[in-house]
């Protein structure tokens, strides 16, 4: 089983891989050297902060393009292509294990390309601080989250990859990053509303992905701390959520006839 | 052993914009296949053979019916380690090379890692890749792709080996490769079940075939018989022109060439027509039957309304 899903993940990870995505680390590290040099003569505080909120959100935004991107292919082109015919139809292979493997594998791909830009944005952050400290640890755990996003997204645009087009898939997937962005504030808006609509719309408002949680961005430019609560809370909450996703995932996609 | 039996399988499509035409793919379909021989799965486009494929490896989902292959149902996807299987027109992941997907599916296949590099090695070779094991496939051609197809459904060393159109997109050359490699690997005690529309690659190969026309089956049984059933027709050749008349009144369809006749007729008739030539002066010069080939057979059946089963 393991072997099987491993294969799979690592297959997607080279593919990925070969179609060039890191390439998207070169604009990631012009913009470290552009932001570096130019914010370099303001006074110093600005500079981290005006740093920091950049690359956070730049290893954020890549990472959630490259992960919507290709997520909503990661089944509809194997259908599409017919390249699942040589491994499902005559493989002892699960389809939820091609299904775990499929997500497993972008998310690797997702984390090598945050970890590497991670790195060029530290050695940004030293820079500019001329040196690193305990005051950066906050940092480790805003990329923590965003490594959470990730795993969130990757699931949702699987699962419309698993019954729907590349255009639709994209369209929902982004769309649904959006408003899970101003999922807080959705929830403010149900509370001011009364009777039968409050409740509906605090059911929806709690259904969307609650990507404003997973942002600390702005909080950890500030260099305030991160309450390990949070960490705790958004952990759960991403290991829940995405796995109810890839449950629907694999559910949708065993019913499917694969034409 | 059956490798294969099929009970009354059957699959509808929804067509249609709302989805609401159904429309049969394949009709209520019986058929065995024997462990240890080449089966032929005949039919013109649009016959229903993929669609069989289709269902028996659990790519699609039965309106109805069931089957077992290796003894087991169709759920059970462990069985599958034993099963190799070439699509029609195959595709494949197109930034690896040869190498690097066999490895991957000998993997998923479950093939021990001390035997992986060896068998990858050897289905490479059997279909004649061994040297462009290392080129990206997107660089391949058709008929190489079509070679890489053969390679990933043997990689495994499988006992069913299921192949949609394997000589589909090959040269001559190539055609007679892959029919050598498909007697050698059921030399090997492989049961082999393939779909073609080319006729004389099934006459060649198969033991036994099924012909199957817009999704039903029209006869199955062995290829001599099936044969023997459509036709028997012989050629008689003879000098007398006068005996043309009362040969062609038996039915024979009757050309001259000065004073020597050929006639073609059916060969129940044969008796009737030499003892005809005999009273007429006819000289007998040669009587040769007409073999019959399975396209006889094929157009005959795929207008018929019943199946015929011979030897089934
Ligand atoms: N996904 C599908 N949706 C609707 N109809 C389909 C689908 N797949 C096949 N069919 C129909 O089922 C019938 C059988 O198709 P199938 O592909 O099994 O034929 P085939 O014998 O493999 O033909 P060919 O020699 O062209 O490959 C055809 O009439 C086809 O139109
Ligand atoms: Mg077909």
């Amino acid at each position: 089983m393991t072997g099987r899903l491993l294969a799979i993940a690592y297959n997607t990870f080279r593919e990925a891989v070969r179609d060039r995505v890191l390439y998207n680390l070169i604009l990631f590290a012009m913009l470290m050297v552009g932001a570096s040099l130019l914010v370099g003569q303001i006074s110093l505080e600005i500079n981290r902060i005006v740093l920091i909120n950049l690359g956070l959100t730049a290893i954020s935004l890549f990472g959630i393009v490259i992960a919507i991107l290709i997520g909503i292919g990661l089944v509809s082109k194997e259908i599409e292509k017919k390249t699942l015919y040589t491994v499902l139809a005559a493989r002892p292979v699960r389809r939820w294990e091609f299904i775990a493997g499929k997500f497993a594998g972008l998310v690797m791909t997702l984390t090598v390309n945050a970890l590497l830009m991670s790195v060029g944005f530290f050695a940004a952050v030293l820079y500019v601080s001329h040196g690193l400290g305990r005051v950066d640890l906050p940092l480790l755990t805003a990329i923590y989250f965003i490594l959470l996003e990730f795993v969130l997204i990757t699931a949702l645009a699987l699962l419309f990859s698993t019954f729907s087009t590349p255009i639709f898939s994209s369209i929902f997937a982004f769309a649904i990053f959006a408003v899970g962005t101003f999922s807080e504030d959705l929830r403010g808006f149900a509370q001011m509303a009364t009777g039968m609509t409050r409740w509906v719309m605090s059911g929806a408002a709690y259904l969307v992905p609650n990507f404003a949680a997973l942002n600390v961005i702005s909080r950890v430019a500030h260099d305030a701390p991160v309450e390990p609560r949070l960490i705790l809370l958004n952990t759960l909450y991403v290991v829940v959520y995405t796995g109810a996703v890839l449950t629907a995932s694999v559910w949708i996609f065993e019913r499917r006839n694969l034409k | 052993m059956i490798a294969i039996e099929i009970q009354g399988l059957e699959k509808s499509y929804k067509t249609g914009f709302f989805r609401n035409k159904l429309k049969q793919g394949l009709k209520p379909l019986t058929l065995t296949v024997t462990e240890g021989e080449v089966f032929g799965y005949l039919g013109p486009n649009g016959a229903g053979k993929t669609t069989t494929l289709k269902l028996l490896l659990g790519l699609v989902f039965p309106s109805g019916g069931s089957a077992k292959i290796l003894g087991r149902d169709l759920g059970d996807i462990d069985v599958k380690r034993q099963i190799g299987f070439l699509p029609e027109q195959p595709y494949f992941y197109d930034h690896l090379t040869p190498l690097e997907l066999l490895d991957y599916y000998a993997r998923l296949s479950g093939v021990e890692p001390r035997d992986r590099k060896r068998q990858i090695e050897k289905s490479l070779s059997r279909v004649g890749l061994t040297d462009s094991g290392k080129t990206q496939l997107r660089k391949f051609s058709k008929g190489m792709l079509q070679r890489v197809g053969i390679a990933q459904a043997i990689v495994h060393d499988p006992k069913l080996v299921l192949l949609d159109e394997p000589m589909s997109g090959l040269d001559p050359v190539g055609r007679r490769e892959v029919r050598d490699l498909v007697q050698e690997l059921n030399e090997e005690g492989k049961t082999i079940f393939f779909s073609t529309h080319i006729l004389s690659d099934a006459e060649t190969l198969c033991d036994r075939v099924a012909v199957l026309n817009k999704g039903e089956l029209k006869g199955v049984g062995v290829v001599a018989d099936l044969l023997r059933e459509v036709s028997g027709d012989v050629e008689v050749v003879w000098s007398g022109a006068q005996a043309i008349p009362v040969l062609s009144a038996l039915g024979a369809r009757c050309h001259a060439t000065g004073d020597v006749v050929r006639a073609v007729l059916p060969e129940r008739l044969l008796d009737t027509a030499v003892d005809a030539l005999r009273r007429n002066q006819g000289r007998l010069t040669s009587v040769t039957p007409v073999r019959a080939t399975l396209e006889d057979y094929f157009l005959a059946r795929i207008g018929d309304e019943n199946p015929k089963v011979v030897n089934a």
